[in-house]
């Protein structure tokens, strides 16, 4: 299971990176919120899958999983939508002032294709 | 801190003192005060001529910054107090004839506060036996010297010349201080005199050869010798007193200073020999060829001065040779006697040689040769002075110049003696060269007073010439007194300051007993070179018009002018290139930049530490898993192939929701629900700004980009796949979680350990979490309603900026 996972998180941290290459200032917001994704993912496959029962405490039960990386994860989920929405309303910001949401043509050039 | 410490940081203390006396007084012309400095260093430092005269030395250390060994040990030996008292003695007498020269408008106390700086500079390279600690001196001459050059800051040639010769010596000196660096690397030690006791580890080293190099870098640049001369001409912009006094007499003579300070250390080798020897003819043969074309009276003297430079460099460099051949040493001790002599004997003619340009500049208001002529009647003082100096500068007898000549003559035509393999079928070169360029200096000396003072009355000067008030006369009046005096008397330097510093340039303790006379012989063939140095000379001089065509042929294009000035252009042309390049604005570009990295150094590091896999145990697949990668798999492909921006949001909002069951699978409930909030709230933000997002969420973009991008995610989330692989596969020791698992109830008294650790065990991590989330609240809140810019005023900056 955490091969498959591994392999779905570089999936996706490798899409994300595409997204960001790209001209659209969405797809770039995009982007960096399939990454955080991606990562989220690694972060808890780092910590072994399914190797226990839920981190509740609880009499009968003895082996739990890995409560660490959960508590990170829970953090970064947080930090990663205050980024997300930040970047979006000043996506959307911009879009308003400079009537444009290709990267390319911000720095005010027009673009040639 | 002793009496010669305070000695040699005097000028920099009496700086602070001059600059508040300018201040508050400005009824007595500053020079005045600013004279008492030099002429009580002078006095000061004429007390120890006995003492080394008599082969003692003077050692004085003072604790600077002792953990890098760099420590202001003065050192006084025949060579340091030679210069020592050139530096005082000229500085003196150039003060007193700034005082004549400059008018009280200008900024007289920028003027004096600088050449305070350089005093003290100057004497304290000279006066020094520390590598580092001379270092430091030797750029604050390079910096107060480009004051000086660029006093009168507005002008452009001021500017450019003190830039050059900032740029040169600079550059030279940065080389000397890596020199000096591996020097202390080899030794151990940064004393010079330490230096000298372990000359069989420097012999020894393989980096000898680079040391050599670099110093020498340092010494040339800053004795403008060849290719490095051209900073020296263009140095000429300054006011005549700095340039009789840095660019003639003093700093230019720092490069000879370190080339005889460290002749012992490293005249065993060939290259530092032959380096000097010819680096020092060429340029005296090259410069002295050259002065004859210039128009400038102050490029003439320039042109002379790299020229004797070059003599004296080359009569060092024969120095040298008597230690690498072991034999011969009496020959060749002349040779280091003479440059010493030469050294003293220039000091005075080119000092005074210039104060004398600086009078004809200041009495007739130009020093083009062309609009001169005819002032003998009117300047009869001066024309004295100048012929007394230029015939010195010749090599005529009775003056002093023609003593110096007469050894160096004797010098080069006696190399031929020398009995050593390399030079027997070039050696006729060396007498050739320095008979030549003696030649060329008879000639631009002759021009000098004949230009000047004889010839046809003009009437074109700019001011109506007359004598200069006795004040600007002293000076030169001094130094052509010495001039002769060195001539008729010269014993009267040999015993007392010529003999202990060419003893310290050969670091011998043997006493010489030098014996300077006028009259060698008829046998001698020096006393035969210089008669046909003069006839030779006076009929170049009377046919000069039927042979200055040749001047003609030396094009702009070839100078090493023109070369440094085309390669500032092109350096500074090729690096905005550069910048350009790859400074491209778009963000896409330095994305690729730092992705391409990213990969390239993690495909280096896997190739040098290999690949080492091992699972033991992998959790099972399930069904429902398997289905939601599909599901984030297929949403990946739609949002990437889209063109719709709502299919994207949508398809976002699925991987996302797919991520929470993810959560679910993997017994991680306090997740799956954050992530089913957040996810729900990111999709509603998008929704929310549905309206307001532009109609496309895709640009098309061309197919050398896709590919390029294609190419970079794919290297990107390959590596990101192997560092999951690898680091997943080689875990090293135990989690700590199992604390957190035990001692959740004990200490923390809660059920919940993934809250627990949130809220307990690392709550700080928390606290700036939940900062953050207030950051992004205010600043969108911010983003929505702040409008400081009007759209209009907007455009305008805008097309400003264009």
């Amino acid at each position: 299971m955490e091969i498959v996972i591994i392999i779905l998180a570089g999936i996706l941290i490798g899409a994300a990176v595409y997204l960001m290459l790209s001209k659209s200032l969405i797809r770039i917001i995009i982007g960096t919120a399939i990454m955080s994704h991606g990562v989220h993912l690694m972060l808890l496959t780092m910590g072994r899958l399914k190797r226990g029962s839920i981190p509740v405490l609880d009499e009968e039960v003895s082996n739990y999983s890995d409560p660490l990386p959960q508590a990170l994860i829970l953090t970064a989920i947080v930090i990663a939508f205050a980024l997300t929405a930040y970047t979006l309303v000043l996506a959307l910001r911009s879009y308003r002032e400079l009537d444009t949401d290709n990267v390319e043509e911000m720095k005010g050039v027009p673009h040639d294709d | 801190m002793t009496l010669i410490h305070l000695a040699i940081i005097l000028p920099v203390l009496a700086a602070i003192v001059v600059r508040i006396i300018y201040r508050y007084y400005r009824r007595l012309h500053l020079g005045w005060f600013v004279l008492l400095v030099p002429l009580a260093i002078f006095i000061y430092l004429l007390t120890f001529i006995p003492r080394v005269g008599d082969g003692q030395v003077v050692y004085e250390t003072m604790h600077f910054m002792p953990r890098i060994g760099m420590n202001f040990d003065v050192y006084i030996d025949g060579l340091g107090l030679l210069f020592a008292l050139l530096i005082s003695g000229i500085g003196a007498l150039v003060v007193l004839y700034s005082i004549g020269y400059l008018s009280r408008e200008e900024h007289l106390g920028n003027f004096y506060v600088y050449l305070l700086i350089f005093m003290t500079a100057m004497l304290g390279v000279v006066l020094n036996d520390n590598v580092i600690m001379l270092y430091l001196f030797w750029e604050m001459t390079s910096i107060s010297s480009f004051l000086l050059i660029a006093f009168w800051h507005t002008r452009e040639p001021s500017l450019y010349g003190a830039q050059k010769s900032m740029l040169i010596t600079m550059f030279g000196g940065f080389m000397m201080l890596g020199g000096f660096l591996l020097l202390q690397n080899i030794t151990g030690t940064a004393s010079i005199r330490g230096m000298l006791e372990s000359v069989a580890l420097i012999q020894e080293s393989p980096l000898t050869p680079f040391v050599i190099v670099l110093v020498l870098l340092g010494a040339f640049t800053k004795s403008a010798q060849f290719p490095f001369y051209i900073w020296l001409p263009d140095a000429m912009e300054a006011p005549t007193p700095v340039s009789a006094y840095l660019h003639s007499a003093t700093m230019v003579k720092a490069g000879i200073y370190l080339v005889a300070r460290l002749t012992p250390l490293f005249a065993f080798s060939e290259t530092w020999v032959w380096i000097i020897l010819l680096g020092g003819l060429i340029t005296m043969t090259w410069a002295s060829f050259n002065a004859i074309s210039k128009d400038d009276l102050k490029a003439v003297l320039a042109f002379s001065t790299v020229s004797q430079l070059g003599l004296i460099m080359s009569l060092l460099g024969l120095g040298a040779l008597s230690v690498l051949t072991g034999a011969n040493e009496a020959h060749f001790s002349v040779a280091v006697v003479a440059a010493v002599f030469h050294l003293i004997n220039h000091a005075t003619f080119k000092g005074a040689l210039f104060m004398l340009t600086g009078i004809v500049d200041h009495e007739a208001g130009t020093r083009s040769l062309k609009k001169l002529g005819g002032l003998l009647t009117v300047m009869p003082i001066s024309f004295t002075l100048t012929v007394i100096t230029a015939l010195s500068m010749a090599g005529l007898p009775p003056f002093n110049g023609f003593l110096s000549k007469e050894l160096f003559l004797e010098a080069m035509i006696d190399i031929r003696e020398a009995d050593f393999a390399s030079l027997a079928s070039v050696s006729f070169i060396f007498p050739l060269l320095a008979i030549v360029g003696s030649i060329f200096t008879f000639v631009y000396s002759v021009l000098l007073i004949y230009g000047v003072f004889f010839g046809k009355r003009t009437y074109d000067t700019p001011k109506e010439p007359h004598e200069a008030p006795a004040l600007m006369l002293i000076s030169p009046i001094i130094l052509s007194v010495l001039v002769v005096l060195f001539g008729f008397f010269p014993n009267i330097l040999s015993g007392t300051i010529i003999d202990p510093a060419a003893m310290s340039i050969m670091a011998s303790d043997t006493p010489l007993g030098t014996h300077l006379y006028m009259w060698h012989g008829f046998n001698n063939p020096a006393l035969w070179a210089t008669v046909a140095i003069v006839i030779i000379g006076a009929l170049l001089f009377y046919f000069k018009d039927k042979w200055m065509f040749i001047y003609d042929y030396h094009k702009e294009r070839f100078t090493l002018n023109h070369l440094y000035d085309q390669g500032l252009i092109y350096s500074r042309l090729g690096s905005r290139k550069l910048t350009d390049g790859y400074m491209t604005g778009f963000l896409r570009s330095y994305l690729v930049y730092i992705f391409l990295f990213f990969v390239i150094m993690g495909a280096v590091t896997f190739m040098n530490t290999g690949f080492n896999m091992d699972y033991g145990s992998l959790a099972p697949v399930g069904i429902q898993e398997i289905a939601m990668v599909v599901i984030i798999l297929a949403s990946l492909v739609v949002i990437l192939a889209t063109r719709s921006r709502l299919v994207s949001i949508i398809m976002l909002g699925a991987i996302g929701f797919a991520v929470s069951l993810f959560f679910v699978f993997f017994r991680a409930a306090d997740l799956a629900l954050t992530q089913l909030a957040i996810e729900t709230v990111t999709t509603a933000l998008f929704l929310v700004c549905f309206y307001h997002l532009p109609k496309r969420s895709k640009h098309p973009e061309r197919m050398r980009f896709k590919t390029t991008n294609f190419i970079v995610a794919a290297g990107v989330g390959i590596m990101a796949i192997l560092i999951g692989l690898t680091a997943y596969s080689n875990r090293l020791f135990d989690p700590i979680s199992q604390f957190h698992i035990d001692n959740v109830y004990e200490l923390a008294a809660g059920g919940n350990m993934v809250n627990v650790i949130l809220v307990d065990f690392r709550g700080f991590d928390t606290l700036f979490e939940t900062l953050v989330f207030g950051i992004a609240g205010v600043g969108i809140y911010s983003l929505m309603r702040l409008r400081l810019n009007r759209k209009g005023k907007q455009d305008e900056t805008h097309i400003e900026e264009n």
